[in-house]
This record gives C-alpha cells, structure tokens and sequence, in this order.
C-alpha cells in the first residue's frame, strides 16, 4: 500500500472569498482521492422560509446568492404561480426574462476572469470585471440595484422597464458585444490557455448522467440539458436561440459553452426588448389574492444551472416546506470524478471550472457546544456581536483621528 | 402525447406498487408508493425510461416521514415525483446512491436534518455541519425550536 500526502485547500481558500475545504489525498503530484467538507455557514434558508409569508421569501431566497441572485427568486415564482394556477403578463415574462440573462452575461463575465486569475493570467481577470461593470451599471439604471435586484413577485415584477429607457439598454448591449467578442477571441486563441486547459478534468457524458450535472458543466460534456428550452418559462418560448452545446468534457470546453452563451443572451435581451415595445407599458402585474393548498415545483436555469425550487403550501401565508436545490450542490459533486487523476496545479483550475457557488451549497448559524450539546450563541447574537465589533473599531478609529 | 405513454407504461408496470397518482397537468405528476417498492422504480425511471435525478425533498407530517424524490425527463419537461411515506417513529428507507451517485448527498443531508435512516448507503457522515452539532438534535424536524424560539 502506498503512502498519500493529505494536501488540503481551505478553509480560508487562498483565492476564492468563500470558505470551503478540499481535501486532496495526493500520491507524488497525482491527485488519487477528494473530499470536500463544508457547513461552515450554513444559513438554513429552507427552514427559515417556512417562518416568513410568500412576499418576504423573495427577499429571503435572493440572498442564497449574491452573483446568481435572480435565479433563485424566478423558480420561487415559477413554484407558487404553479400553485396558484396564474401566468405573469406577457410584458412581465419579457422583463423577467431581460433580467435573468443580463444577469447570465455579468456572471459568465465574471467566471471567466476568475479562471483567468486562477491560472495567473491576471490580464483576463482585468478585462473581464472591467467589462462586465458596464453590465452592474445597467442593472442599476434597470432595477435600482447592482445586485440583489428585487424585482420579482408572485403574479409579476416590481419595477417596469420604461420605455425611454430601452434605447440606453440597446447602447450598453452592443458595447458588450465587442467587449465580448475581445475577450472570446484572446482566450480561444490563446495557446497558453489552450495548453492549460484542454484535457484538464473531463467530465465524460455518462459521468454526468450519474452525478445528475446540471448546466454549463452538463453542456460542455454534450448532454443538451437547459431549462429554458426542455420546460420553458418566461418569454423563452417567445423568443429564438439555440441551447450551446460542446463534445470535450474539459475545463475548456466549460469556458467555450459559457463565452458563446453570452452571445445567445444578448440575442435573447435584443428580442425581448422588442416585444417589450409592443406591449402596453406598465401592464406588470396580475392580482393575486390568495395561494391555495397544494405542491409547486419551480425551476430556473441559472447561470450555474438548473435551480429547483419545491414547495408546500397549506393554504396559510407562509411556505409550509421549501426546498431549494441549487445547481453548485450537483456540480461540486462531480470533482470526486474531475480531479482524480490530474496533477495538483490542475486540480484548482478544475475546480473552478464548475464555477462553483458553495453559498448555494449550505444554506443556520448556531453555535454549540461540543462536549455537552448546549446551544451557546444563535445567529441573531452572532449578528448582534458583529455588530457591537464593528461599532467599536469605528469608536476606537474616531478616537486617535 | 409522449407524455402519456410514458405514465401509461410506469403504471401498468408497476401497477401493485402504486398507491396513488395525481396527474396535475401534462408535466407534473406525483405519484406515491409503497417504501419497498423505491429501488426498483427509481431504477426503471433512471436506467431504462431515461429520467434524470434532480433531488428528493424530505417533509416532516402528521403522517410521518414523506419523501418527495423528484425525477426529470428532459425532453418533454416533465418532472415526476415518487413520494414515499415513512414511519413516524423509525423511518428508513432503501438508499439509490448505490445506483447513482446524485443522491448520495442529499441522503446524508435528510439523515442529518431530519433524521431518516437510508438503509446500505455508502457514506452516512454529515454533510453540511461535520465537528458542529450535537448528535441527535434534528433541527428540520417540526417539533425542533431555536434560541430564539425557546425563548418566548
């Protein structure tokens, strides 16, 4: 038997802002076991959910994540109006659907400069988030918010799109174009890009039928899944695009899926604009009056993958169960397949190359006492003492001005 | 119409099997059956009809222990629930993580949260809160109360 080196990335992961950790179980350079451990801000968003009313879970479930903050809400839509039994507006749908892929292009965007960072090649990761701010900067004019954009609810949307501000959209969507076309072709083109990434951690088609894959990961191995087009939502059957597809399975094939998505998401943006001209401004809400008993399932393709969101209603206010999947939770499972067999400097990029979300992942912060079980600390005294913290360096700083 | 077929041929397959079916429209279809019966039917909805695993969602009831597990056939958008009820006092329930590796966490994640024993599963540990939570404390359970809760 072979002795192995346990080489552990995290918690405190050296370059992403989450924490996590991965333990490699490495031979020599060779990567032969994974194991991935979290919960270490597990928020317990489903159960929490159950105490708020339909309304207030939108605010809720927006914040399972920060970069794919639509998605959530949009399946919670679809899963109540499921429900309920109504259908959003035909101007509603154009707008949510305006709203998911702008937010699919500031993502990708967003993946593709920190895979970039992850291989050290710093001028990606530049280009990418100065491209992508253009993007932020339109959602703020849109929805008010660069992030968190609290624009969905049941039966509609919050906020209209206006008319006169359409033609300021068209402006910033062409400009990302070529911003993307740039960025598309320095990396296509890219032969160290090519040498770093191609063959580095397949995924083969049937690896991701049995981790149930969902996404750009699932795409990029050529399993053709995409809710938008398999079980349409929105305006997504209003509009034309082609679901991206490639054959390799490896870390490169996940950056061309994602890179040419973003054209089909700006083609998508373009023809939902255009119907938004034809519909009648403000026609943004249908009148909901109560959600009856029953079971939803709601589901939305986010720019990781497939979000699925389940819920109970008892006929109260508020959700009786809801369970949330998120597409990381699928898509980090799949490394046990990836990066064994790769070397160790493959191993980060390959992890990355899910674009993984471990925010979606753990969804309760309570602290207990190891020994005896006790509860010591909730998470309103968690909160509470962050607060007094932050309270008192701002003292402190006051005092020695 | 593919739809249909594919139902029409789950039921006669299965037909002793089945408890209940609720048809809500062409894309949603619940059905419920016997806890026995699970391995064999998630097998046929996997292996030969060419359903995908999305997820499984544990409830906790009146009625017990109730297991949504929720299957996908991507190319009609159809989503297919197999709903088992177990036990109130010592659910268990055979594991599919030895079939496909999707489910192997969300199982720890219900052993963990709500306490179901998922019979020959290949990992039990805790998934999400490993050195954190006491042993036997199953907070997704109804009659759970938080610090705050306990409080009032």
């Amino acid at each position: 038997m072979s002795r192995k080196t346990l080489i552990p990335i995290g918690p405190y992961h050296p370059l992403q802002e989450e924490p996590e950790l991965f333990k490699l179980y490495c031979d020599g350079e060779i990567v032969k076991d994974i194991q991935w451990v979290t919960g270490y801000n597990h928020r317990s968003i489903e159960k929490l959910s159950e105490s708020k009313t339909y309304e207030q879970v939108f605010f809720l479930v927006e914040r399972i994540c920060g970069i794919c903050s639509t998605s959530h809400p949009f399946a919670f839509a679809n899963a109540v109006e499921e429900i309920a039994g109504i259908e959003a507006t035909d101007r509603a749908k154009y707008i949510r659907s305006i709203i998911g892929e702008l937010e699919r292009i500031h993502s990708h965007l967003l993946w593709v400069g920190l895979a970039g960072h992850f291989l050290g090649y710093n001028t990606v990761f530049m280009w990418a988030w100065k491209y992508r701010e253009p993007v932020l900067d339109l959602f703020e004019m849109i929805t008010g918010n660069r992030n968190s954009y609290a624009m969905f609810r049941v039966g509609g949307v919050r906020r209209d799109i206006e008319s006169d501000k359409i033609a300021a959209i068209r402006k910033i969507l062409s400009d990302v174009k070529t911003k993307t076309d740039l960025i598309t072709g320095a990396v296509m083109d890219d032969p160290v890009i090519h040498s770093r990434l191609k063959g580095v951690g397949i995924l083969t088609k049937q690896d991701v039928i049995d981790y149930g894959a969902v996404g750009p990961t699932a795409r990029a191995s050529g399993v053709a899944i995409d809710v938008r087009k398999d079980d349409p939502y929105a305006a997504y059957p209003l509009v034309d695009w082609k679901v991206i597809t490639a054959k390799a399975g490896d870390v490169f094939a996940k950056a061309e899926v994602r890179l040419l998505e973003m054209y089909e998401s700006i083609s998508i943006i373009e023809q939902c604009l255009k119907g938004l001209e034809k519909e009648k401004e403000g026609d943004i809400m249908v009148k909901v009056n109560e959600i009856p008993e029953g079971i939803g399932h709601g589901r939305a393709e986010a720019p990781r993958g497939e979000v699925f969101h389940f819920v109970l209603s008892d006929g109260s206010n508020s959700p009786a169960r809801h369970k949330i999947r998120a597409p990381s939770y699928v898509n980090i499972a799949t490394f046990k397949k990836s990066c064994v067999g790769q070397t160790i400097a493959d191993a980060t990029i390959t992890l990355a190359g899910v674009d993984p979300c471990y925010c979606c992942t753990e969804r309760m912060a309570v602290v207990y006492d190891a020994n005896s079980g006790e509860k010591i600390m909730n998470a309103r005294e968690l909160i509470d003492r962050s607060i007094s913290r932050s309270h008192n360096i701002m003292e402190e700083l006051k005092k020695n001005k | 119409m593919e739809t249909e077929s594919i139902i029409q041929n789950f039921k006669d397959k299965f037909a002793s099997d089945i408890l209940e079916t609720q048809i809500k429209n062409q894309k949603r279809i619940i059905v419920t059956i016997k806890p026995g019966s699970l391995l064999k039917m998630a097998g046929f909805l996997y292996k030969d009809a060419g359903f995908r695993f999305i997820i499984a969602t544990a409830i906790h009831t009146k009625r017990g222990f109730e297991i949504h597990y929720h299957f996908s056939k991507d190319s009609v958008g159809l989503i297919l629930n197999l709903h088992v009820i177990l036990d109130k006092e010592n659910p268990e329930v055979e594991s599919l993580s030895n079939m496909f590796n999707a489910s192997n966490w969300i199982e720890r994640e219900m052993h963990e949260l709500f306490g179901i024993n998922f019979l020959n599963h290949p990992n039990q540990d805790k998934l999400i809160s490993e050195g954190n939570w006491a042993e036997g404390v199953y907070p997704y359970r109804k009659e759970f109360k938080s610090n705050s809760e306990e409080k009032e």
